[in-house]
């Protein structure tokens, strides 16, 4: 049976891993490559490394963090964050990803997905989307969640699928970092309008969140990072406590 | 020397570092000359069954079928293994090298495409290292034939699925995995071996199958 899956998210800036509440009071939680295998070793079905600053400063320290970490894990790795044109892509699948996650630029040139996809493959092309609740339905932000663009979420979703998007990367604003939950109302219309995999994001707080995102909001996988890391609550204990509560999970893996 | 096929179609690195850290000699080869001074041979693959046709515009095809005919042990990942079979809907006019009967076919309408993620193998039989717990013969499970390439596996481990078109279950098929319908996650047939989903990506089981090709 195909398994829900569980994604360690890890900030990285500087090429070292952070953790903060909105990009505020940033914390050192590690070197990505060691935070990358741990959460490998304790049951992590995939990684994501998100650039968080995305400087061309940064860019090269990413992509050794990008390659150091690709070194020792075999589970599929993804990465975000200031990928702005196809060499940015190939840049970072050169270094081991693979997937790349595009959110700023799918929405400004969305002939982007297309182009990675028709070169890279649709598997590789996760499509990140970061939502905010509206009187009716959801709006798509950009830039970091500082700027709306006045589009539908569920429409946005159906357009990237088309374009070649292999899955979408939902995360709820509203729900970011407080670990109150996720929005399952939002990834549920998502999930609905779309026939790729929905991974949802943000909210994620306890074991009970997930089985309601699984069920309830129709996920295919689920994303977090503040609550694995510090271990607050472990991906092992996470995915025990799933499979005891019959949710499919990669358990024992 | 293991040979990893280059012909454009995926990433190749991720292959050759899963080999490298089994501590097996592998090499990323676009050049008939390698392939065919190679002791293995990999071709992986992700994306379109069109892909495949770059095989026979390099040259490779030929290679790659006549390796395969002195028994050179191959192995197929992902569109690799599909390549192994008559061909797809996908590209109807492509043939692939029809070692294994059937042709490739797109997942039925009622489940969501693509098949991406963790999902069980079903083994053939149980594995070696069942067998020498129990110490007496394991009835088969089925009427698969018993893997070369599974043998180090635990029952029904999960590994990692990327695809959207499938191959049928046939007399070759050593493992079947379930989505809308059972289809062949691994085949085999002496030397030459598929797998649908990616052991450079698959943990632990992958890694062991990987160990496994490397024994052959």
């Amino acid at each position: 049976m195909l398994t829900k899956r569980i994604i360690a998210c890890l900030d990285v800036t500087g090429g070292r891993v952070v953790k903060g509440v909105k990009f505020k009071n940033l914390r050192d939680a590690g070197d990505p490559a060691e935070c990358a295998d741990a959460h490998a070793r304790d049951g992590a079905d995939e990684i994501v490394l998100l650039d968080i600053t995305a400087t061309s400063e940064n860019r090269e320290t990413m992509l050794e963090a990008v390659s150091r970490a690709a070194h020792t894990l075999f589970v599929p790795l993804a990465v975000g964050g200031g990928i702005r044109k196809i060499a940015d892509a190939a840049a970072v699948f050169d270094a081991g990803a693979d997937k790349i996650a595009i959110n700023s630029a799918a929405v400004s040139q969305p002939e982007l997905i297309t182009e990675i996809a028709m070169r890279f493959g649709s598997q590789a092309v996760v499509v990140a989307i970061d939502a905010k609740r509206r009187d009716s339905g959801f709006e798509v932000f950009v830039n970091g969640g500082r700027v709306p663009t006045g589009r539908d979420v569920t429409q946005w979703a159906r357009e990237s699928e088309a374009r070649g998007a292999g899955e979408i990367l939902l995360t709820s604003m509203d729900r970011d970092g407080t670990r109150a939950g996720f929005d399952c109302e939002l990834v549920r219309a998502v999930a609905q309008a779309v026939s790729i995999p929905v991974i949802a994001s943000g909210g994620a707080g306890s074991v009970s969140h997930f089985v309601e995102v699984f069920g309830e909001g129709q996920a295919d996988a689920a994303l977090a990072a503040s609550i694995f890391h510090f271990h607050i609550q472990g991906i092992e204990h996470l995915k025990r406590e799933l499979h005891a509560a019959n949710v499919p999970v990669r358990w024992p893996c | 020397m293991i040979a990893i096929v280059d012909y454009g179609a995926g990433n190749l690195s991720s292959v050759r570092k899963a080999f490298d850290h089994l501590g097996a000699e592998a090499t990323i080869a676009s050049q008939s000359s390698i392939i065919d001074a190679a002791d293995k041979i990999v071709l992986p693959g992700v994306g379109h069954f069109s892909a495949l046709s770059a095989l026979s515009v390099a040259g490779l095809r030929g290679t790659l079928l006549k390796s395969i005919a002195d028994g050179k042990p191959f192995l197929g990942i992902c569109l690799g293994m599909q390549w192994l079979f008559e061909g797809s809907e996908e590209a109807p006019n492509l043939p692939g090298a029809g070692l294994f009967s059937g042709r490739c076919r797109q997942f039925p309408a009622h489940v969501k495409s693509p098949h991406v993620g963790w999902n069980n193998l079903s083994l053939s039989v149980a594995s070696e290292s069942e067998r020498s717990e129990h110490r007496e013969p394991v009835p088969e499970k089925s009427e698969l034939q018993k893997s070369k390439l599974l043998c180090h596996l635990p029952s029904d481990p999960f590994v990692y699925f990327t695809h959207s078109f499938y191959a049928p279950v046939t007399q070759a098929t050593s493992a079947t995995t379930d989505y809308g319908l059972p289809f062949s996650a691994a085949v085999e047939r002496h030397n030459i071996f598929g797998v649908q989903f990616h052991p450079e990506k698959s943990g632990m089981a992958g890694l062991l199958i990987l160990k496994a090709f490397c024994e052959v």
